[in-house]
């Protein structure tokens, strides 16, 4: 009597997460934000998160296309909505996850005043923003996070304007969690989303990534394997660093870790007790949602 | 710790076993620099879209951490922990 062998199954720990029939996706050899989403779907196994209640929201970019790879609740939103409609999202349906995924152009330039309000209301909504220093979709223009002295396509000779220092940002106007890694970290920045997924509030995480088709060549700086050395090499962890001092130089080293983890109420804790005080009864409350 | 990787060896209970996807992959090259045992190299052939995908060098260096799935922008590759006398025959691998 002979016995078939034990067939063990295996399953890219990522491709449960993925929408297969849209691969393989648009990212350039090199880029860093498919990296981003392996970080992103090992978080989700090991935060335990009920899929069916997390909601992920995209702005458009590259780094917009994320919220269409992903076999989740998602939105693809118009340039620089991805903070007001994930937080119509939230403030709806306070039992979900919302994380908003998407890049520096959408999340920090048109959408920098969603931006700074909604870190300023505390909704509780996990920002990832991945930074790759340039518009990347429509053709590496400078962006608010260009740095001093490298060449984009509308800056030829050199960006001469100061750049946001996002965590810095992200802190100053409320948020309670802001960390920054870049591809590279691939393990720091899985554990800093479960972090940012049991935290209740406005999370921001800076994910700091290559992109060798524009920034990368038109600054000389190799390719994506040669930028991810330069970030091993360059990258150094200052966990709870003042994030004034986290600015990012062009050639410089690059300052990461978890620079901010505090607590404050959030929108809806605030909301809840001023209705609750000033309508009394005929406030219905979240239910506990909240 | 009985799942790192040095242990997983030393005990030899498991082996560590790669599954790339062929067509995926766009040659970036992460998972080859920044695979711990160093057993992932460029192979000589091109795939599909003329990229040269990685291949397990050495069967035995390989400790299955899954860095490399970790790394690759393409979900193109994976590393998994098998019995130690699992063959390739009988690991099953669902694409897509």
């Amino acid at each position: 009597m002979s016995t078939a062998p034990a067939v063990q199954a295996a399953i890219n720990p990522v491709e449960p997460f993925l929408r297969s029939d849209r691969m393989p996706h648009i990212w350039c050899p090199g880029c860093g934000i498919g990296t981003t989403v392996n970080c992103f779907s090992r978080a989700l196994v090991d935060s335990k998160l009920d899929l069916d209640k997390v909601a992920i929201v995209s702005g458009i970019g590259c780094t917009g296309r994320v919220a269409g790879y992903l076999r989740l609740d998602s939105f693809h939103t118009t340039h620089g909505r991805a903070i007001p409609f994930a937080t119509g999202l939230k403030l709806a349906n306070p039992e979900l996850t919302v994380v908003v995924y998407s890049g520096d152009g959408d999340l920090i330039a048109i959408g920098g005043n969603h931006f700074i309000h909604a870190a300023r209301r505390n909704i509780d909504l996990k920002i990832i923003c991945v930074n790759n220093f340039i518009y990347g979709m429509t053709g590496g223009q400078v962006a608010p996070t260009t740095p001093v002295g490298a060449t984009a396509t509308t800056t030829p000779y050199g960006c001469f304007e100061r750049p946001f220092n996002l965590p810095f940002l992200a802190e100053s106007s409320g948020a309670v969690y802001v960390a920054r890694w870049t591809a590279f970290h691939v393990r720091h920045i899985a554990r800093s989303m479960v972090e940012a997924f049991n935290k209740k509030g406005f999370s921001f995480i800076e994910i700091i990534s290559p992109c060798p088709t524009l920034y990368q060549r038109r600054n000389k700086l190799g390719d994506g394997l040669d930028t991810m050395k330069l970030y091993k090499q360059k990258s150094v962890i200052k966990n709870g660093a003042n994030t004034r001092d986290v600015d990012i130089a062009f050639g410089g080293e690059i300052i990461v870790g978890k620079f901010v983890d505090i607590e404050r109420p959030t929108l809806h804790q605030t909301m809840d007790q001023q209705f609750r005080q000033v309508l009394k009864d005929r406030y219905a409350g979240l239910g506990g949602r909240g | 710790m009985p799942d790192s990787p040095a242990s997983a060896s030393r005990s030899r209970k498991f082996r560590g076993m790669v599954h790339i996807n062929w067509d995926r992959c766009k040659g970036c090259g992460f998972c080859i620099e920044f695979c711990p045992p160093k057993v992932l190299a460029f192979s000589e052939s091109y795939n599909s879209h003329g990229y040269h995908p990685p291949y397990l060098t050495n069967e035995q260096g390989c400790t299955g951490c899954d860095l490399c799935g970790l790394y690759c922008p393409d979900f193109a590759i994976f590393g998994m922990r098998v019995p130690m006398e699992t063959s390739e025959a009988e690991v099953a691998v669902r694409e897509g």
